[in-house]
């Protein structure tokens, strides 16, 4: 199948384009991108007239709890939610059941996205063997397999020089390790973030500086060892403080935040809302206010989902007993457009958090509308409005903060590999 | 909504009232021995102060006096609205033996009347009760009816009947509402 | 005339200061019931009201069953272990099967704060808070105001001294919701562990470095249990010192105004939080607290069995 996208304003960060253009894709690679284009015999030409049309969007991190756990979710389901949010990929953390830490369970992943899916999915290995923060898994081969970066994502390796070797090790061959970064002794039993608000709803805290502590280890190690790291999901005030001043000192560490770290503070805790649960904890408006600030002056590289999808089972109880998480994939890009309303973030920044620099972190190959790319292209309509329903998202699982929220700004049309596979 | 309003009796009224009451219940019960009030929140409460003054100025000497809430006693308790404030029960004797007059301002279904003797039968065995009230407006709904009455007054189920008290708890007259 | 128009009692913060004095003029009103020679009032007849218990507490528990067989209701009592919540059937399970047997009245008591909300939406009878993890104890808040106010025959304008573990303290938080909504002003001292952050904001409530600063001039003097099993672990290095620092003795106590009271949730650590003369000395009120304890639930009981008011 081969497309015209007519008239919609092309914003390409990678090409530092943002003009009103036409894009041609023929077999599943962008051909052309100029003005005034003639279809090609028996293209579909869709009408992007106020539209953007950027590179397709990647999620760099999310759960398709694929295999093992698709009661949650699967990688259909997931990737279904994630062509309806806007992303032609996504990145795909290895806690599943079992843990992506084998050749198999990568393969296994890659090939069903392949046939049933509906964008990419990019398998992230264990740095552990079974997250098990003990032993090193097979990095190598994880990386032939076709995993983009190891993550223990979920807990932290706790064991400093067990980290220390796994990124000099990992360095070595190429791949990029991701850091979920906590200080577990800090964290206790907490349950949501230690502040005020934990103070009146009488839950147990989870201090900001073990968040805080564990960037700083992370960035640290990457120094000390000369070896590049990526801090998942950064929720704090000090850690985009310790990120930047890394950063500023030459230290190979990139970051990504998700959006409902931009977008809500623990209050949204108050009524023991299970559904504002996950690690990290909602902050405070500080810490919202660092972290827009982190994104707009490049300290964050990345916006990425931490979709994490749970049944109604294990979030429909106490508070203390609920999981961690959220899903994000169907609601990431209407909060992060909101940035640019706001005037945080320009569309060209907005597009490069969500697509050129996931792509460049993880060597992914993707997030350009250059001639000869992979056409993965995202069109999207930053004005129309929509109420965020349960019975209405694609994701098997409804455990969103933000149900009942009117939303601005959705993808229309998400293409992959050249294929129309999202029509709003 | 307007509503017309009637005075049934003034403070003078109310007070010869109370006086007659009192002087029946003397006459009754043949003096003041074994003879205790007691009034039901909130009116009754204060109209059994007021009958007691006058048995005093009759007889000389002091009438036992208490109060009874009957809030935990009705009959209505079980749930459509709100639940208000529970007044104090006040009957700092026993009821053992005694003649209980029961004092209240306007009789009506006669279930306050049920529910207040439901409670003085928990503070022990009286001799008997006997129910002194200023106002009878008919309408009962159980089996009961006043040893004493101040007047009288056929009514309506629309209208209602009041009596109103000053800051001191003084009666100062009883109005009839349409 | 005043009106309760809750269903549920579940925190003194959901509750406003004319919801909290009503409360307290029924509880003053219910005590004379417990001093009759036949302590019954026929006004729950047929109600039944189910204690479920997920901690242990002979108190509370006993104390709701006293009030509820008190006002003629039938008083069912379920103790049962936290852990089975995680392992076995869920407190949404459990309540719907307590559903079946159609009560007017929960009062639970549970570990983890809140759960009393996440069960008031999956129940269609009135929930009260018998205590939920670290967040508040409704009846004890309310039995100490009311013991305050016997004391000093009113709230507005008195100085509590609140000392101890705030952190945990379920029974701090009622407190302070509760006193600072009537006009109390309170004053906590506790170990910089044991203070949790933002304290200072839940309302009239100064923190103070010590816990002299608390007494000083204080109408009523709070000590909270010190739960044993925090001893040595992060939070405090033992009880011997923190008696030194957080405990009442003879001596600190002359801070406080000549004729202030002393009270204690219980159970208390004889030597730990209080010494045994503060517990039996003149001005401890801690037994007139169980008091009230029973006519305090009584007026609870009551006023949820109301109709909600509405719209």
């Amino acid at each position: 199948m081969n497309l015209l996208i007519k008239n919609g304003r092309v914003i390409d960060p990678s090409q530092n384009i943002d003009d009103v253009l036409d894009v041609i894709v023929e077999n599943g690679l962008v051909k052309e991108i100029g003005k005034g284009l003639k279809a090609p015999s028996g293209a579909e030409i869709i009408d992007a007239t106020g539209k953007y049309v950027v590179p397709g969007l990647i999620d760099m991190h999310v759960h398709l709890r694929d295999p093992g756990l698709e009661y949650k979710e699967d990688i259909i389901s997931g990737t279904k939610a994630a062509v309806v949010g806007g992303f032609t990929s996504v990145c795909c953390m290895p806690n599943t059941k079992p843990t992506i830490d084998n050749k198999a369970i990568a393969s296994y992943i890659i090939n069903k996205a392949k046939t049933e899916g509906f964008c990419n999915v990019f398998p992230v290995g264990s740095i552990t063997y079974g997250l098990s923060g003990e032993r090193m898994s097979e990095m190598g081969e994880l990386m032939e397999s076709g995993c983009v970066g190891v993550s223990d994502d979920g807990k932290p390796v706790n064991n400093s020089e067990l980290m220390m070797r796994a990124l000099q090790y990992a360095a070595g061959i190429g791949i990029m390790v991701i850091s979920h970064a906590e200080e577990l002794e800090l964290v206790g039993e907490g349950t949501m973030n230690e502040g005020y608000t934990s103070t009146e709803l009488g839950l147990k805290g989870i201090p900001r500086v073990a968040e805080d502590i564990a960037t700083a280890r992370e960035t640290l190690l990457a120094e000390y060892t000369g070896s590049p790291i990526h801090i998942a999901h950064v929720s704090t005030k000090g850690a985009v403080r310790i990120i930047r001043e890394a950063k500023a000192r030459g230290v190979k560490v990139t970051c990504e935040t998700a959006p409902h770290y931009f977008t809500l503070t623990d209050d949204a805790v108050r009524g023991y809302n299970t559904n504002a649960k996950m690690n990290p904890p909602l902050r405070e408006a500080d810490d919202v206010a660092a972290i827009k600030e982190g994104l707009r002056d490049g300290t964050i590289d990345a916006i990425a989902t931490d979709h994490a999808p749970h049944h109604l089972d294990e979030k429909d109880v106490e508070f203390n007993v609920a999981l961690n998480g959220i899903i994000g994939l169907e609601t990431s890009l209407p909060l992060s457009l909101k940035l640019v309303d706001d005037g945080v973030l320009t569309l060209n920044q907005l597009v490069a958090a969500m697509s050129c620099q996931p792509s460049k972190i993880l060597s992914l190959n993707r997030g350009a509308l250059t001639t000869g790319a992979i056409a993965d292209i995202t069109l999207i309509d930053p004005s129309v409005e929509w109420v965020v329903e349960a019975d209405k998202l694609a994701s098997k699982s409804k455990n969103s903060p933000f149900l009942g929220w009117t939303m601005k700004g959705a993808a229309v049309v998400t293409v992959v590999g050249g294929k129309v596979v999202h029509r709003r | 909504m307007s509503s017309d309003k009637t005075v049934l009796m003034d403070g003078a009224g109310i007070k010869r009232a109370l006086t007659r009451i009192a002087h029946e219940v003397l006459e009754r019960n043949k003096g003041v021995s074994d003879i205790v009030l007691i009034g039901i929140r909130s009116g009754g409460a204060f109209l059994a102060d007021g009958i007691a003054q006058q048995i005093s100025v009759i007889e000389g000497g002091e009438v036992p006096v208490g109060a009874v809430d009957i809030t935990l006693y009705r009959d209505d308790c079980s749930g459509q609205l709100p639940h208000q404030a529970v007044g104090k029960t006040e009957i700092p004797f026993s009821l053992e033996g005694k003649k209980v007059i029961l004092v209240d301002d306007v009789l009506y279904t006669g279930r306050t009347i049920r529910a207040a003797m439901d409670a003085l039968m928990d503070f022990g065995r009286p001799r008997c009760i006997q129910l002194a009230v200023l106002i009878d407006r008919g309408h009962r709904e159980l089996p009961i009816r006043a040893d004493f009455v101040g007047r009288n007054v056929p009514t309506s189920l629309k209208e209602n009947v009041q009596v109103i008290f000053d800051e001191t708890n003084q009666p100062l007259e009883v109005v009839l509402e349409k | 005339m005043a009106e309760f128009k809750h269903k549920h009692i579940i925190a003194l913060r959901d509750l406003s200061k004319e919801d909290i004095e009503l409360l307290i003029s029924t509880a003053e009103s219910m005590r004379e019931i417990n001093n009759r020679d036949i302590k019954k009032v026929p006004t729950l007849r047929g109600k039944t009201i189910i204690n479920l218990f997920y901690e242990a507490s002979t108190r509370t528990r006993t104390s709701f069953e006293i009030a509820g067989k008190r006002l003629s209701a039938d008083t069912v009592n379920i103790t049962t272990s936290s852990s089975s919540a995680t392992k076995g059937e869920t407190l949404s399970d459990t309540a719907l099967n307590l559903l079946a047997m159609k009560p007017d009245i929960i009062v639970m008591r549970h570990s983890v704060s809140g759960s009393h909300y996440f069960l008031a939406n999956k129940v269609n009878c009135s929930i009260i808070n018998a205590g939920d993890g670290a967040h508040e104890h409704p009846s004890q808040g309310l039995l100490d105001m009311l013991t305050m106010k016997d004391r000093y025959g009113r709230l507005d304008g008195l100085k509590v001294a609140i000392v101890g573990d705030i952190t945990h303290s379920r029974v701090a938080r009622s407190n302070i919701q509760g006193l600072t909504k009537l006009g109390s002003s309170v004053f906590l001292a506790g170990p910089p562990t044991m203070l949790p952050p933002g304290v200072e904001k839940l309302g009239n409530v100064t923190v103070c470095s010590s816990m002299n600063e608390a007494l000083q001039d204080a109408d009523v003097v709070m000590m909270l249990r010190i739960q044993q099993e925090r001893q040595g672990k992060t939070l405090m290095p033992n009880a011997r010192e923190y008696s030194r620092y957080f405990g009442l003795n003879p001596n600190n106590i002359k801070l406080a105004k000549p004729n202030a009271i002393v009270m204690h949730p219980g159970p208390i650590n004889r030597g730990v939080e209080m010494s045994s003369s503060t517990v039996d000395g003149e001005q401890s009120w801690i037994l007139k607290q169980v008091e009230n304890g029973v006519a305090v639930r009584m007026a609870m009981l009551y006023h949820v069995c109301g109709g909600e008011m509405g719209e």
